[in-house]
């Protein structure tokens, strides 16, 4: 595969930067009780939300999971909205009627976080059908978890995108937990990636935490979708850094587990292997992560000084 | 006008939206060249091809899903699920993901959705084939629940339902599929939300839907033997309700009965006997009398199901009742 260009590759640096700030951002607030109802980080998890999106057109779809910070950022969901939102403020991309698990911006083609696991995966066939429908080359990447990967829906999502070779990339982020739930308790198999036999469909299992194995493996997975082949399951092995939510005292794990996870983490390891590459300086990434940290302070800013919403807003927006 | 069978205004309205709006589009289980497992869809796969309509795997969560998706990206599906009974395996798709996205995104979605689902029991089909479901769909914000008792109604509100911007359930007895009526030609559009008296009267409102209109109706022509003058009113839809003109009608009779097929217990009879208890208890000359199934599941043999579903005698009861 060719080496993508040069800003390509700084994108996603800086946007793997921008979501590890983002949600420490999002975890301090919630611990000072700024940020109500339940929040689920995607600390650790930057690199596959990074490079899926990366191998996307600003037209394709995705749709996202109650952890979707990292994959709206990616979208390219703008961070004051989002942190908005997560405030519940008036000003937040959903008018603070959604909240962490309900983020969406239909002109990034971002369909919405989504609070039910396993959900988003019937969404993404129908976004997919849409885009054969229309014959406009689309693709959408559907977002789930290794939890999600046991519901029906994505198992009946997965075989009507296969039987129908929609334009579908399954995007499945394994940390290794069902909330508390090991996969190994979950499932029989190591690699959810297997299951893309069952469906007649190409799999890929891939380093969830090199953005670049990500990047490339949806690369292909795009083309092969645009092409009319139909989808494609891709497993990234990744791990989440903090509980499942916000307050989740993590009895279900080790910090051994979690320190080897850590060492693996995906921006220092990117930005090793841009330095050894020469693709950028120690200087240049410097001034993107200085960038990264003035648009998150802003999107905090931004996010303290909006307005609740009014109660008169109550009522609105239930029908079109 | 012409007159034409309900499962023929169904398709009526079908074929029209089809041919004037290329997102509209149909899919679900044998849809295609089967017809619809009732026929609904007959000679439109023909006509339309297998890109407009398209036989799914027997996958509800995945039809809905995919509706919804394919709505949210700008087209305009029409889902049909074969039974309403189904809607169990797939009701996520319909109540936290449809009905909901147009509000929790802060007014971005539109979900431009058709759900066609038949429903409703007199064929001998038992208890997951049988039954009326409206209830559970009237209590979920978001969505429009459709309810029509004539080919004529059916065919206006589904090409209504059809150009909706929200998604709509659309709910038809499959008892009435063959019942025959004057339809009107071309683009027939009633407007959602808005009832129809389909026979005056004077001492008694009796409020129904669906199948049960015709139930109605026939007690209605009972009860004027015994110089009883019973005004039926069929709402067509139960969101949004046309509580004017039940209100109205209440306020002329001073009598309520509300009857419909489901399961009396928490049907949608009980909302409707509560918005006029709410808003006009005060010109009530009788108790509200309520008709319904009983709280049980629908037997499969003829004896015990013809016993299940409230028939004429029911309506006649209830309407001496509020009048005693």
């Amino acid at each position: 595969m060719q080496q993508p260009d040069k800003k390509v590759l700084l994108d996603m640096y800086s946007t793997m930067t921008k979501i590890r700030l983002f949600e420490t951002e999002v975890q301090k607030f919630f611990g000072e009780g700024l940020i109500p109802g339940f929040v689920h980080l995607a600390l650790g998890e930057e690199a596959s939300a990074t490079g899926t999106c990366a191998a996307l057109k600003p037209s394709d779809m995705i749709t996202s999971t109650h952890r979707g910070h990292g994959h709206c950022i990616a979208k390219g969901g703008d961070p004051k909205l989002m942190m908005a939102e997560i405030f519940g403020k008036s000003t937040g991309y959903c008018k603070g009627k959604g909240g962490s698990m309900h983020i969406a911006d239909f002109n990034l083609g971002i369909l919405g976080a989504n609070g039910i696991v396993g959900a988003g995966g019937p969404l993404a066939v129908g976004a997919a059908f849409s885009c054969q429908y229309k014959e406009n080359g689309g693709v959408c990447a559907c977002f789930f978890g290794d939890g999600a990967s046991n519901q029906g829906t994505m198992q009946e999502s997965l075989n009507f995108a296969s039987a129908w070779k929609l334009p579908v990339i399954f995007v499945n982020e394994n940390n290794g937990y069902g909330i508390s739930c090991p996969t190994s308790k979950s499932m029989a198999i190591t690699n959810i990636s297997d299951r893309s036999a069952a469906y007649g469909i190409p799999g890929a299992t891939v380093d969830g935490n090199d953005v670049m194995a990500v990047y490339e493996a949806v690369s292909e997975a795009a083309k092969h979708a645009r092409e009319g082949k139909g989808p494609t399951l891709i497993e990234c092995k990744t791990y989440r850094w903090r509980g499942h939510f916000e307050g989740d005292p993590c009895v279900y794990r080790d910090d051994k587990e979690l320190k080897e996870w850590m060492a693996k983490e995906p921006i220092g390891r990117f930005k090793k292997t841009l330095l050894e590459n020469k693709v950028a300086t120690e200087a240049e990434l410097e001034g993107l992560k200085k960038k990264a940290e003035e648009e998150i302070a802003a999107a905090v800013k931004f996010a303290k000084e909006s307005p609740v919403p009014k109660v008169d807003a109550l009522l609105e927006d239930v029908y079109a | 006008m012409a007159t034409k069978t309900f499962l023929q205004a169904i398709n009526d309205a079908l074929r029209l939206e089809m041919e004037k709006d290329p997102n509209v589009f149909i899919i679900g289980e044998d849809v295609g060249k089967f017809g619809g497992c009732f026929g609904v869809t007959q000679g439109l796969y023909e006509k339309f091809g297998e890109r407009r309509v398209r036989d799914t795997p027997i996958t509800e969560s995945g039809i809905i899903g995919l509706a919804v998706g394919a709505a949210a990206a700008g087209l305009r599906p029409v889902a049909e699920l074969m039974f309403v009974d189904f809607i169990g395996v797939a009701l996520d798709q319909l109540f936290n993901q449809a009905a909901k996205m147009r509000y929790m995104f802060g007014g971005k979605a539109k979900v431009p959705m058709v759900l066609r689902m038949p429903q409703g029991a007199g064929v001998g089909a038992a208890a997951q084939h049988s039954q009326s479901m409206e209830s559970w769909f009237v209590h979920i914000p978001g969505i429009k629940v459709v309810i029509p008792s004539t080919p004529a109604d059916a065919k206006g509100l589904l090409i209504s339902a059809i150009r909706d911007d929200n998604p709509v359930v659309f709910l038809e007895h499959k008892v009435l599929y063959g019942a025959e009526g004057e339809v009107p030609d071309g683009e027939y559009t009633i407007p959602l939300g808005k009832g129809d008296i389909k026979r005056e009267g004077k001492d008694v409102t009796v409020v129904a839907t669906s199948l049960m209109v015709k139930t109605a109706l026939d007690a209605a022509d009972v009860l004027a033997k015994d110089g009883i003058s019973v005004e039926v009113v069929d709402p067509r839809c139960l969101s949004p309700l046309d509580t004017d003109i039940i209100l109205k009608s209440v306020g002329k009779t001073q009598h309520l009965v509300v009857a419909h097929e489901a399961v009396k217990q928490g049907g949608a009879g009980a909302e409707i006997a509560a918005v006029v208890a709410e808003e006009a208890i005060g010109s009530l000359a009788g108790p509200i009398v309520r008709v319904g199934a009983p709280f049980c599941p629908i037997p499969f043999a003829q004896s015990l199901e013809q016993a299940y579903i409230p028939g004429v005698d029911a309506v006649v009861a209830a309407v001496k009742k509020t009048l005693a």
